[in-house]
């Protein structure tokens, strides 16, 4: 039992375990999974300024929903601590793709080549953790949701606009994958 | 759209009057956050596999997710059920308009998305799960935030 909850989770058990949670969360207290408005509220809490965008009452608004992403990071922990060390199987032709621009440490969740703190100091790494990151945060914020905002609970609800955005997600996703990853390497 | 004017997104921002306590949030998420690090939809690794289709993985983790629970809201919707808390059930749906701040928002975000491999929920994940670098990629998206809310009087909103 322990074995099979160790080893990692194909997408047929943790796809519709994600899916669950929207409705789970809708009769909790009508809540939207949606986890990109959590940027919103720390902005809102942290710095709001004189900013519009920012000006309401986040606690009221958020709590819930920062509650939620304080649950995510103690997830985070306990799975890493608990539940095994993760060892990303992707396949093969990835594994060769990846090893073209450069990444051959596949140790991780994410390449140590790339996604460590030295490499803060490297055009690559700080493209890739802090312009990736600024680009989630204004990215999301315009487009009003992200991968569970959108893709998931949008989606769900068979919302005209989410497919929009989900196009979008690709457009740049394969733009970056193919234009701009290799140029970094 | 003015910035004054109420965005679609600020629908969820008016909180319903009674809500559970924030506990159960927490360990909703909890569990969420589980499923994101067992499932490796925070790994960079698997998010490069989905953009270059060379695996059904992630397809396969965002597909059933929505095929579980896309019935279910439209039960929901459907429905008169309330919440625990015997508040009503809606899920207002999202203004489209043009379109446009769908389509350049979402392709912003995805240029971050493959760039950092990590969306907003597994960046915190990914910080607290051994990857502390991940603070950094947060402290970005909270800039990013921060700099929309910023311009956003200045951006097109069809």
């Amino acid at each position: 039992m322990l074995d099979v909850i160790s080893r990692p989770w194909p997408w047929y058990v943790a796809g519709p375990l994600i899916g669950l949670f929207v409705p789970t969360l809708l009769l909790l207290g009508n809540r939207q999974l949606g986890i990109s408005s959590n940027l919103r509220h720390l902005c809102a809490a942290i710095a709001p300024k004189d900013v519009a965008f920012f000006r309401y009452d986040w606690r009221r608004a958020g709590l819930w929903n920062l509650a939620f992403l304080v649950g995510i990071c103690l997830g985070g922990l306990l799975a890493v601590r608990f539940l095994g060390t993760p060892e990303v199987a992707i396949s093969a032709e990835t594994r060769a793709a990846l090893a073209r621009i450069g990444i051959h440490d596949f140790s991780g969740l994410a390449p140590g080549e790339i996604f460590s703190w030295s490499s803060l100091g490297t055009l690559r790494g700080l493209a890739s953790i802090v312009g990736g990151g600024l680009l989630v945060g204004f990215g999301t914020a315009y487009a009003g949701g992200c991968t569970s905002g959108h893709a998931i609970s949008g989606l769900a609800a068979l919302e005209k606009a989410s497919l929009l955005a989900v196009i979008g997600f690709f457009a740049g996703g394969l733009l970056c994958t193919f234009l701009i990853l290799p140029l970094l390497s | 759209m003015t910035p004054d004017k109420l965005a679609p997104e600020d629908a969820e921002t008016a909180a319903s009057p009674r809500d559970v306590s924030p506990f159960w949030y927490l360990l909703l998420g909890t569990l969420f956050g589980v499923v994101l690090v067992k499932s490796e939809a925070v790994s960079w690794f698997r998010i490069q596999e989905m953009f270059r289709f060379q695996g059904f993985h992630m397809y396969g983790i965002i597909f059933s997710a929505i095929a579980v629970a896309a019935p279910l809201i439209w039960i929901l919707r459907r429905s008169s059920m309330k919440t625990l808390t015997r508040e009503p059930i809606d899920v207002p749906p999202k203004e489209l308009g043009w379109g446009y701040r769908y389509a350049i928002g979402g392709t912003l975000f995805g240029v971050g998305w493959a760039l950092g491999g990590a969306c907003p929920g597994p960046m915190f994940a990914l910080a607290s799960a051994g990857q502390s670098v991940y603070v950094a990629a947060i402290l970005g998206a909270l800039a990013g935030t921060w700099l929309y809310g910023y311009l956003r009087p200045r951006l097109p909103h069809y």
